[in-house]
This record gives structure tokens, C-alpha cells and sequence, in this order.
């Protein structure tokens, strides 16, 4: 090669390397949910193929989908279209970095989640875009070891604790897995389970005397838990190592284990308490930033994601329910069928608590979850004194309600103005 | 030229550069930490130090470092100096030695829970063997030393190849004379490595450590992968504030914090293992 | 020393090395063997020490869109930081080893303070920066971000290199009359390959495996490890394994590639 040669491609090269990525033409989805390789893979393959524009699904990091977000805020442009995140993921976020979308029309069935996604002003933020909730799962072997007369769609937690307790003589091993680890969603069990089940209540009741039998109740639990549950986040795994034999996870989470061996498992409701069977849902949506560089390409596909039929596509694709109604086909996976059934049964209860997420907390949620993780890892793993760990845990609370003025949600009788901690 | 003036000249490229992309960034994030509310405040870091978790999470991330670190120093040294005197093989053998290097932390967080968690290669193999019925719980909260053991095992085979590669090139250029004028004077080999190796490489041996610790003090993946929410080291506490929190004037405090430990233990290494002047001239 | 004295030795001087290399074998292979299990065989209890040989997946990973681009852009990132890191780091540390000036030790620290504060941290504004001068989301912008990284490596590993090289060899070229940059290329160069080659090497692993930067800088143009690595924890298991192993792979190839470069000199430094 001639140095004339090598030099032009160097130069080539060295503009190749510098050349930023060609027009946008595609709208970037940047997106917390369905992130596993395979669901990615599927909302690609099969979901938002059939969109209108062409769409760039990244699933994300909750790290690096911030900073990206942050970045491109700040910078005032880039190339985030469309965001795919959880309720609390955009609650945390400021409502002015949003636009707007009253104007697509587009709504979910439910008015709750309509009013969440106002994030408390006049307009819907972000649009809800799909839901789950979290269920119990068992394998079928642990079902000879129901406690006499117990009704596994009616279960209470003393007769949670028995069963696990019965499991764990059986087998020698503690068989029930609890989601503890470092991505584990153990803070939503104590406060859309736990507590609503035990206490009627998750921020007024945070340090009651009922909160305190909670805990109680939950360390009874804790005894008869496999103890690696404090690195466990997805209790698919677990279930289909089968160190696990009765878990309680996201429904999404448990996908895996009813998808590869359908017939070893069992999706049934979480249990009840004094206060009632209380549960939870999970609620993702989809916004848009207001550096969009193509605004209504973007729109486009926020409205292609609430259209019914993608939205039985993406129940295929990531386990995660459709907002808005739907006639479901009948050949679900068996994941999507299970875990339906497990959440119709658990809503139509008679006993049925349901909790709300929690709202008006803006950028704290982080704070308020970490004061449940807290009380957990302190009470339940360090083993202190319950009374003096809420009592502790309770100023952490009353500052961020106060901070926030973010009022009372259910199972929370209402509050006027900050949801006080009694 | 005049000669005065080449190291400034040779070193102003990495100092643009390391001003450009690193200094310019971290004093925009690094001011995060000492203002509250628009005005100068060492508040931060005194909310970040008084949660429960801050003391348990800085003991960890220093213990695992003086557990891990000179393992991996004794380890490196003495794969060094085998592969070193090795006359078939040697290429073969330092490329094994040195394939963790490839592996990122992730990956081997991934690796080494395959063999530490309830259901993996390790019960595996001792209800084979017959040393045990049933698989026990490993890394459970309690058994925090055994949790220890796994974090440790496994930063120690992932990050010992970073140390292993400076030092064989650094081990490499000790002049072989010196070995022969020693083994004539009767030491043995252990007095020549003492005496004559070890003070030769003193300068591979400072980048080494100082790298490896400084490393050490911002373990993460791994520990995560092994130690679940049992084992908080700052690294972790840092993601905690910049990500869950959305503190980042918390986690720019508690970054502050690994950075000035660095600082530390790097200005006691470099005072330690100090280049002698002769090596200089 | 006795015959017996030295067999012991020979054979204890055997087995060190053959217990070290499985240490660093055994891991990797089962690696190695939950790649190729199948789904089920991955999730059993106790655990199969053999591979069925079971290629599903990894074919899930053939057909996964855009891995082969970003397998181009990892290697185009990690060659830049390569390139980068040489080139500006080898003077810095050659002027450590060569020269007294002021400010050395502060010079020293500051490039180690780039690898004691956290990246993730760093990430934001860095984004803010590029995002406004244009070079988001190009490969040059993240080679940039990972020739930070990589420099604190080249400069200490050339320092220490060019420092365990007697400053007589150059003087003995300069009265020779060689030039100081003839007797640095003719008499030092040589010397401190294997120092460059460990540079290389670090610099590109360190490439290869950074996640965060990559994810928030890379949109289009991701790198193979932020397009799999970071989604790898919440995948099943069979994918996890299977996923990193596909990323270790191109890192193995590279340092086989350049491995015999560390004992390049071997002889001319043993003359």
C-alpha cells in the first residue's frame, strides 16, 4: 500500500468513528421493562415490528436509563423518543420533562391508573401501558403438604407458615423463597401484602401495635424461608432448581417456571391476614420526554402500544396484562394463563384488600421503599427489638410524607394533606 | 529542544486528556456532595454516614481488600516467577493464567454463584461424593463467613491475571546476570528472590498493588452476585443513593469517601515500595 | 542438592502449576458446560460435570438482531482505546521514569484518581457534554470515555517498565552518538514491548467489559456488552451462561492473539 493509500484509509476510518449515527430515523424506546434477552428479542420480533414507524426497543439498567434520560434533559436534545418505565419510575421524575398527552385520547379501563398517570396535575404524564401483580407459585410437590383443610386459593399466612413449616420437615430444607436479594421486590411485599393484611393500612399504621404482629408474623415466616433468599430476585430460578418449592414474586418473575415446565407448577393468590388478603399491582407506562426530536413519530407509537391487539402481543411477549380491554385468545402461555387466574381469584375474594401504589411521593419513592427494606433487613435478618426498629424507621417516614405532602393512599384511610404516620 | 522542558511535553497529552474527561466531570459531580440547598454544606456526608448501613458497608469493602489483595499479591508473584523459569510451555500456561483477565465482573459474578448457590456445581459435587444428603445452604445470612469465603475466592480468581500481567513483564526485565552472580555467591533460590527479584521488580510491584487495591475498593458485581443484599460494600451504597435514592449529592459523598481511601492506601503503597533513585538515575 | 532433593522439587515445581492452571480452568469450564446444556439440564440438581452438547442457546443468540454490529463495535472501541491509551500514556510514563520535575508525585496520584471514583457517577455529565458537542452515540465518543479508563493502566505499566530499564543502556547509545529519541527507538522500544503489549491488553479488556458508559453512550452504535451484558442478570439461567460466554470469547482470542508479545524480548533482556 502506497503511504497516499494507507493515509485516505485512516481517513476513511477516522470519519467512519466520528460520523454520529445517521438521521433518526427510528423511534429509540428506551424502555425498564421487558428486559431479559428474550423478552427484548420478542417486543422487537413481535410486538413492535408491526408499528407503523420503525422502532428501536433497548431495554435498560434502571441506571443507565436514568442517566441517559437525565443527560438528554439536561442537554436539552437526543434521541430518546419513547419511555417504558414503572409508575414509580416516572413519578420520581419532574412532570415538566414530560409531555403531555391528553391529546392522544388514549386511556386505560381503569380510573385509578388514569389518575396515576396524571402524576397529580390536570393531564395524563405518562399513558398506562400494561399490568402485573404479584402472586404466590408452588410446585406441585409441595401440595401433599397443605395443612388439613387449608384452601390453597384461600390461604391465610398461619396456614403460609404451616405448609412451609410441614415442606421443610418433609424435605429437610427450608423450601419457601422470598424475592430478598439486591433486585428482589421484597419492599412492595410489605407494603402491598404485609402490612395492608395485617394492619389495613401501610403509612398510618407503619409503627402500630398490628405492625408489630406483622413483623412478627413475617419472622415466623422468615424460619421456615430458604435462607438464600437474600440473593434471590427472580424466583423462576429458584422454582426450577427447585430449591424453592413455594415462592411469592412479580408475576412476571415467576413467567420462566410456568413457561418451561408448565405442569410442575402451581400460580394461586397470596394469602390473607386479620385485615383482609392484601395485594398490589405493578403499573408500567409509556411517556414522552420533551426532547423527543421526532414528536410525532413518537406519539405514534405510544398510541401503537395501547392499540388492543399490540397489547395481547405484549402479554405474550413480556407476562405483563393489557390496560385496556381485551378479548383474550385462548392459546395464552401457560405463564399468562396461570398468573391470570392467580390475580382474578385473588381480586374477586371476599376478603380482597387491595392497596394502591403508592402516589405523590416524587422523587422520595426510592426513600420510601428503603424505609420497609430498612425494618426488614434490621428486624428479620440483624434480629433487633420490632417496636424500637419502627419506632426508629417511623421519623424516617413522617419526613418524607411531610416533605412530600403527598396524602394518604388506599388501603390508608384518606388523609387532608400529608398522610401522617401514627 | 531544550531538555528541561521534554517531560512537561511528554506528559502534557494525559494531562489534557485526564483534565478534558476526567477532572472537568468529577468536579461537576464532586461539588454535588458539598452543597445543600444551593450553599456549602458537609451535610451529606453526615446523613450518608449516619444511616445504619454506612459502617457495615465500609468494614466489608475494607476487609475483603486486606483479605483479597494480598492473596492476590503472593499469588501473582509466585505464578510470575514459576512461569518465568518454565523452558516448555510458557505460552501456553501464562495465556490459562491469564484468561480471567477476559472475563468481566458480571460475567464473573455469573460464573461463580453457578458454583456457590444451593442448586450448583459445588453441593453437586459433594452429594456425589457423598458428603451430604441433601445441598446445603451456602450463602445464607447465616453463615456470613462462608459468604465471605465465596465474595473473596472469587475476586481473587477473577482479579489476580490484572497483577500476574504486570509483573511477568515487569519480571522479564531483570537482567539475568544478576540471578547468575547470586546463585555463584551461594544464595539459594529463595535468597535470590528475596534479595534479588523482589527489589528488581519494585517498581512492576507498586504499579501492581496500587492498581489492584485501588480496584478493590470499588468491587462490585461479584459481590452482588454472591452476597445478595447481605454483604453492602460503598460501591453498592453509591448505586443505592445515585439510583434508587436519586440522591446524587449522597452518592457523590460516599464516591468521595472510596475515593479518598484510595488516596490513602495508594500514597502509603507508593511510600512503602518507593522506586530507589538509583533505578531512576 | 541430592537427585531426590531435586525430583521432589522438579515434581512439586509440576504440580504448583498444574494446581493453578485448573484453578483458573475449572470455573471457566463450567462455564463452558451450562452453555452448552440445555435449558433443563442447566436448572437440574446435582449438577452434570459434562455438556450434552446442547447448542440451543447459543442458536438463541445467532438469531438475536444486531449482534454481529455490535460485536464490530466493540472491537472498534476496543482498538481505539488501544491506540489512544499508547499513544498519550507511554510518554507520560516515560518521562516518570526518565526525569525529575515538579509536581511528579501530584501528577501520579491525579492519574490514579481516575480509576478510584466510580464511572456510573461520571456518566451524566459526560453525557450532558457529548450530547452537545455531537459525538453521542459514536464510537469515538465511547473510545474516548474507555482511553480514560485505560490511561492510568498505560502510564503506571510503562513507568514501571521504563524504570526497570538502567538509564546506562540509553546513555551508552547517546555517546555512541545516537540521538535521544534514536536511542530512545533503537535501544528502549524493544525493551519495553512486553510493557506495551500488557498496556494493549489491559486497555482492551477494560474496553470490552465496561458496561455503564457504553449503555448511556451508545444508542445505535451499542457495544456487545451493553447490548447483552447488562440485560444478562435478568435473563434464564441457560441465556445468562450461554451470553457470557459469547463475551468472553472475542477477549480470549485477543489476548491468544498477542500473548507471545509479553515474552517478546525475553531473550534480549536475558541476553
Amino acid at each position: 500500500m502506497t503511504i497516499n493509500k494507507q493515509l485516505s484509509a485512516a481517513l476513511s476510518g477516522l470519519a467512519f468513528l466520528i460520523a454520529a449515527s445517521a438521521s433518526h430515523s427510528q423511534v429509540l424506546f428506551w424502555s425498564t421493562q421487558a428486559k431479559p434477552v428474550e423478552e427484548a428479542q420478542a417486543m422487537r420480533d413481535q410486538v413492535l415490528s408491526g408499528a407503523d414507524v420503525a422502532v428501536d426497543y433497548q431495554p435498560n439498567d434502571g441506571g443507565p436509563w436514568l442517566t441517559r434520560l437525565q443527560a438528554e434533559l439536561a442537554a436539552g436534545s437526543g434521541s430518546i423518543g419513547v419511555l417504558g418505565a414503572l409508575h414509580g419510575d416516572f413519578a420520581a421524575m419532574d412532570t415538566r420533562d414530560l409531555v403531555d398527552l391528553d391529546d392522544l385520547g388514549l386511556e386505560a379501563k381503569s380510573a385509578t391508573f388514569n389518575q396515576l398517570a396524571r402524576l397529580g396535575t390536570q393531564k395524563m404524564q405518562y399513558i398506562p401501558w400494561m399490568q402485573a401483580s404479584y402472586i404466590m407459585a408452588a410446585n406441585r410437590k409441595a401440595l401433599e403438604h397443605l395443612p388439613s383443610g387449608a384452601d390453597i386459593n384461600a390461604l391465610s399466612y398461619d396456614q403460609l407458615i404451616e405448609w412451609a413449616a410441614n415442606v421443610m420437615q418433609a424435605t429437610g430444607g427450608a423450601k419457601f423463597g422470598f424475592p430478598a436479594g439486591p433486585k428482589g421486590l421484597k419492599h412492595r411485599f410489605f407494603q402491598g401484602y404485609l402490612y395492608p393484611s395485617y394492619t389495613d393500612g401501610v403509612v398510618r399504621t407503619f409503627a402500630s401495635d398490628k405492625a408489630v404482629m406483622a413483623w412478627e408474623k413475617f419472622r415466623e415466616l422468615w424460619a421456615v424461608t430458604n435462607p438464600a433468599s437474600t440473593g434471590y430476585s427472580f424466583l423462576q430460578e429458584q422454582l426450577l432448581s427447585e430449591e424453592v418449592w413455594i415462592a411469592f414474586d412479580h408475576t412476571s418473575r415467576l413467567a420462566n417456571a410456568f413457561n418451561e415446565r408448565p405442569n410442575d407448577f402451581v400460580a394461586f393468590p397470596a394469602p390473607a391476614g386479620p385485615e383482609g388478603r392484601g395485594f398490589m399491582p405493578v403499573l408500567a407506562g409509556v411517556a414522552i420526554p420533551r426532547t423527543a426530536s421526532d414528536m410525532a413519530a413518537a406519539k405514534k407509537v405510544v398510541a401503537y402500544m395501547l392499540d388492543p391487539e399490540t397489547q395481547v402481543k405484549t402479554l405474550r411477549a413480556t407476562n405483563f396484562f393489557p390496560v385496556v380491554d381485551v378479548n383474550l385468545p385462548s392459546d395464552l402461555p401457560p405463564a399468562v394463563q396461570a398468573a391470570g387466574d392467580a390475580v382474578a381469584i385473588m381480586s374477586a375474594s371476599e376478603d380482597a384488600n387491595p392497596g394502591l401504589l403508592p402516589a405523590g411521593l416524587g422523587n422520595k419513592g426510592g426513600d420510601f421503599n428503603r424505609v420497609f427494606v430498612d425494618a426488614f433487613e434490621r428486624i428479620v435478618l440483624n434480629g433487633q427489638d420490632i417496636r424500637a426498629v419502627l419506632d426508629d424507621q417511623k421519623k424516617v417516614l413522617s419526613a418524607i410524607m411531610e416533605e412530600t405532602g403527598a396524602p394518604c393512599w388506599a388501603p390508608d384511610a384518606p388523609s387532608e394533606g400529608a398522610c401522617p404516620v401514627e | 529542544m531544550r531538555p528541561h522542558l521534554l517531560p512537561w511535553l511528554l506528559i502534557l497529552p494525559v494531562t489534557v486528556f485526564l483534565g478534558v474527561f476526567f477532572l472537568a466531570p468529577f468536579v461537576m459531580v464532586a461539588k454535588q456532595a458539598f452543597v445543600v440547598d444551593g450553599v456549602f454544606s458537609l451535610g451529606h456526608f453526615a446523613q450518608v454516614a449516619s444511616h445504619w448501613k454506612f459502617p457495615i458497608a465500609l468494614k466489608n469493602t475494607l476487609l475483603l481488600a486486606l483479605a483479597v489483595v494480598p492473596v492476590q499479591l503472593a499469588l501473582a508473584l509466585l505464578m510470575a516467577t514459576l512461569v518465568t523459569k518454565m523452558r516448555k510451555g510458557r505460552d501456553l500456561v501464562l495465556y490459562i493464567w491469564t484468561i480471567p483477565l477476559g472475563i468481566s465482573d458480571l460475567a464473573a459474578g455469573i460464573i461463580w454463584l453457578a458454583i456457590f448457590e444451593q442448586s450448583g456445581f459445588l453441593n453437586s459435587m459433594l452429594v456425589a461424593l457423598g458428603l451430604g444428603e441433601t445441598p446445603s445452604v451456602l450463602l445464607s445470612y447465616q453463615s456470613p463467613g462462608m459468604v465471605f469465603l465465596a465474595i473473596a475466592l472469587a475476586e481473587i480468581w477473577r482479579a489476580t491475571a490484572i497483577m500476574l500481567v504486570i509483573l511477568v513483564a515487569g519480571i522479564g526485565l531483570i537482567p539475568k546476570e544478576y540471578h547468575e552472580a547470586a546463585s555463584v555467591f551461594g544464595a539459594s533460590p529463595w535468597q535470590r528472590f528475596l534479595r534479588v527479584t523482589l527489589p528488581l521488580l519494585r517498581p512492576s510491584l507498586q504499579t501492581a498493588l496500587v492498581l489492584r487495591v485501588i480496584l478493590a475498593f470499588e468491587v462490585f458485581a461479584v459481590v452482588v452476585a454472591l452476597g445478595g443484599s447481605l454483604f453492602p460494600v460503598l460501591m453498592s451504597e453509591t448505586y443505592a443513593y445515585q439510583f434508587e435514592l436519586l440522591d446524587s449529592g449522597g452518592a457523590a459523598a460516599i464516591a468521595l469517601v472510596i475515593l479518598g481511601i484510595s488516596v490513602a492506601f495508594t500514597l502509603v503503597i507508593l511510600r512503602i515500595l518507593r522506586v530507589p533513585k538509583g533505578a531512576q538515575a | 542438592m541430592s537427585g531426590d532433593m531435586r525430583l521432589a522439587s522438579r515434581y512439586l515445581y509440576g504440580a504448583t502449576i498444574a494446581l493453578l492452571t485448573i484453578w483458573v480452568l475449572v470455573p471457566l469450564g463450567l462455564l463452558l458446560i451450562n452453555t452448552l446444556s440445555s435449558p433443563e439440564a442447566v436448572n437440574a440438581f446435582p449438577k452434570r460435570f459434562w455438556p450434552e452438547f446442547d447448542l440451543g442457546s447459543l442458536r438463541f443468540f445467532a438469531g438475536f438482531d444486531g449482534m454481529i454490529d455490535a460485536l464490530f463495535n466493540s472491537i472498534w472501541v476496543a482498538g481505539l482505546t488501544m491506540v489512544l491509551s499508547i499513544l498519550i500514556g507511554a510518554p507520560a510514563g516515560y518521562a516518570l521514569s526518565r526525569f525529575d520535575f515538579p509536581g511528579k508525585e501530584t501528577f501520579r496520584l491525579l492519574v490514579l484518581l481516575t480509576r478510584a471514583f466510580p464511572l456510573p457517577l461520571l456518566a451524566l455529565p459526560m453525557a450532558i457534554a457529548f450530547i452537545r458537542l455531537g459525538i453521542d452515540d459514536t464510537i469515538f465518543g465511547l473510545g474516548l470515555v474507555h482511553t480514560m479508563l485505560a490511561l492510568p493502566f498505560a502510564v503506571l505499566i510503562t513507568f514501571s517498565l521504563f524504570s526497570g530499564i538502567p538509564i546506562e543502556l540509553e546513555e551508552a547509545a547517546w555517546t555512541l552518538g545516537c540521538t535521544r529519541f534514536g536511542a530512545f527507538c533503537r535501544v528502549v522500544l524493544p525493551l519495553i514491548l512486553p510493557g506495551i503489549t500488557a498496556s494493549a491488553i489491559f486497555a482492551f479488556v477494560i474496553s470490552w467489559n465496561e458496561v455503564f458508559a457504553a449503555a448511556v453512550l451508545t444508542i445505535e452504535n451499542r457495544t456487545l456488552t451493553a447490548f447483552l451484558l447488562q440485560n444478562l442478570d435478568t435473563s434464564p439461567l441457560h441465556l445468562k451462561f450461554a451470553g457470557g460466554f459469547i463475551l468472553v470469547v472475542p477477549a480470549l482470542v485477543f489476548i491468544f492473539a498477542v500473548r507471545k508479545y509479553l515474552f517478546a524480548m525475553w531473550g534480549i533482556a536475558n541476553r
